[in-house]
């Protein structure tokens, strides 16, 4: 299936030189969920930014539904709907004349109706006539995705959608994020909160230093670059990991009281067995046992010191030179 | 043609003006009518004619100019300074709408609220003092013109102020001045020979003569010259405008 965005080649180096791009290639599937991670300026925003139109390339294509966003600008804006990290709103205007002008200005015909069901969905109907200044944070942030949809558009980008937002409401947002995708809206998301993007994403692109580090699916990602942990409650603490233990990945909890084994989810062989034999042949028991995957949090955090590492080695073997 | 999106901002604008009523219109009628009271109709009464028309009706087009530059300006330059300063441009770049479509809307809605406050001001010049016009054709021609250059100017200054200072400074600093030495409470003929050389260096002299002449037959410089200036100011704001989304100068990185 085409893609509905493709990103080719694109590069980013603003007037002041900085390089918040660097060839960055992407495709979305139409339908997808797809999380952008990475740390604060990794160039998540501006690479969201240029495909909407914000901030101008430096080099490189993009095309929204088979439509370059520079050649036929028209045609691929409309398929866009945008909501900004920045709650940006008219404060002194209504809930109701905010999303009339955005439907307005991506030229389409008035279409109250509709205007109405998105107002429902996202529970801002009974404020309608409201004037944004008096709206709560949460408010305001759905009034932002509310006037991002209201030109019906086929690829909702949203940019930190949840910063800010109270744990309930972050609920609710989820939940309509999902709704939207099974209406046939392709979500492109980035967040800060990478349980939002462990939760919701069907893949997951991590930006760093401007360039994409992984794009995979998400169970993929974690089941490629995730580990798993087996922890032993043991009835005494132990000082420290007895020596016929000692050539297996163990260590031990900050008091003792558990012994952990760390193995590789995708290894045919992941070594449980033998490790508990080694236990029982050096006569140590436990109270009880429990296994913990690793969260995409410390894969990403895994993904991006690496690359950090990475990058402080080449900057070192340069200045070596 | 985005014509939804042309409409959307214009009505936005114009939105704006009817939420501010009082100081979108009636202070502009109100203070141009202080004008009219003091020097038409007090000092008015005791001043001579000037080439055969009263002074309390010369002045009339000279301040209507005043207001219609000034108001153009502040109104364009408000209209897109505001949302550079609040954000809220991110929707007006990331739309399907074309630097024309975005300059008609913001500029448009500029220039009628401007046509409309200068027609507002003519209406009350009449409480207060007698006018006529010769030419009533030019004399709408003149002011839609002028209200059209100078929010396309308010346009370019809102684009290029980036604080609240920079965006008063034209219309206080250089604007209001040429409008006072333009001829709007003299005719230029009055003024020694040297001065009268040296002011044809302000582009608003031409403004106002060729709208007194609309009102009157009189003008300090020949109507044509008047039309061509204003047509030429007109013609460097769209090539500035054009230059500015072109390059994405002061709204796009």
């Amino acid at each position: 299936m085409e893609p509905i965005i493709s990103i080719q080649d694109l590069g980013k180096t603003y007037a002041g030189g900085f390089t918040a791009l660097k060839k960055v290639n992407l495709e979305i599937q139409r339908g997808e969920i797809f999380a952008l991670l990475g740390p604060n300026g990794a160039g998540k925003t501006t690479l969201i930014s240029i495909v909407c139109g914000i901030v101008n390339a430096s080099q490189g294509n993009v095309t929204v539904s088979g439509y370059d966003i520079q050649r036929d600008y028209r045609r691929a804006r409309r398929e866009i709907g945008l909501v900004p990290q920045e709650i940006s709103t008219d404060a002194f205007e209504s809930v109701w004349s905010a999303v009339k002008f955005s439907r307005g200005l991506f030229g389409k015909a008035p279409n109250p109706s509709y205007l109405e069901k998105i107002l429902r969905q996202l529970s801002l109907w009974e404020k309608k006539g409201n004037k944004i200044i008096t709206l709560s944070g949460g408010m305001k942030r759905r009034l932002m995705i509310a006037k991002a949809l209201s030109h019906e558009p086929h690829v909702l980008f949203l940019d930190e959608p949840t910063a800010g937002v109270d744990v309930e409401l972050r609920q609710d947002m989820w939940a309509m994020v999902r709704g939207l995708r099974d209406s046939g809206v392709t979500i492109i998301l980035t967040t800060h909160y990478i349980e939002e993007a462990e939760e919701m994403a069907d893949r997951i692109g991590v930006i760093n230093r401007g360039e994409l580090v992984v794009v995979e699916e998400k169970n993929a990602l974690m089941q490629r670059m995730g580990e798993k942990e087996l922890s032993l409650t043991l009835p005494e603490p132990l000082q420290k990991i007895p020596d016929a233990l000692a050539d297996l990945p163990l260590r031990l909890n900050s008091d003792g009281s558990e012994l952990i084994y760390r193995f590789d989810i995708k290894s045919e062989d992941t070594g449980i067995a033998e490790f508990l034999r080694c236990l029982n042949a050096a006569n140590i028991d436990f109270r009880d046992l429990h296994t913990r995957e690793s969260s995409l949090e410390e894969i990403f955090v895994n993904l991006v010191h690496g690359e950090h590492q990475k990058h402080e080695g080449q900057l070192s073997g340069e200045m070596q030179e | 043609m985005n014509w939804y999106g042309i409409g959307a901002i214009y009505k936005f604008e114009m939105a704006r003006t009817w939420r501010t009523l009082m100081q979108s219109i009636v202070w502009p009628v109100l203070s141009t009518s202080l004008y009219f009271i003091v020097f038409g109709a007090a000092i008015g009464a005791r001043m001579g004619n000037i080439e055969g028309v009263s002074y309390g009706a010369f002045i009339i087009p000279g301040l209507i100019m005043l207001a219609l530059l000034s108001e153009s300006i502040s109104n364009a330059s408000f209209g897109i300074f505001f949302p550079k300063f609040s954000g809220t441009i991110y929707e007006i770049l990331s739309a399907p709408v074309s630097v024309f479509e975005i300059v008609a809307g913001y500029v448009g809605a500029a220039a009628t609220k401007s046509i409309v406050l200068g027609l507002l001001i003519l209406v009350t010049a009449r409480f207060f003092v007698d006018y006529e016009i010769t030419h009533p054709v030019w004399m709408v021609v003149f002011l839609v013109l002028t209200a059209l250059t100078f929010s396309l100017f308010g346009f370019i200054i809102g684009v290029w102020a980036d604080d609240f200072q920079k965006l008063q400074i034209i219309p206080l600093m250089v604007i209001t001045p040429l409008t006072f030495l333009g001829g709007a409470f003299y005719s230029i003929s009055m003024l020694p020979a040297v001065w009268q050389k040296i002011t044809l260096f302000n582009p608003v002299v031409y403004l106002i003569s060729g709208f007194r002449w609309a009102f009157y037959g009189v003008a300090d410089v020949n109507i044509g010259l008047s039309v061509g200036m204003t047509l030429l100011f007109l013609i460097l704001c769209l090539l500035a405008t054009w230059w500015i989304f072109r390059t994405g100068y002061r709204i796009k990185t």
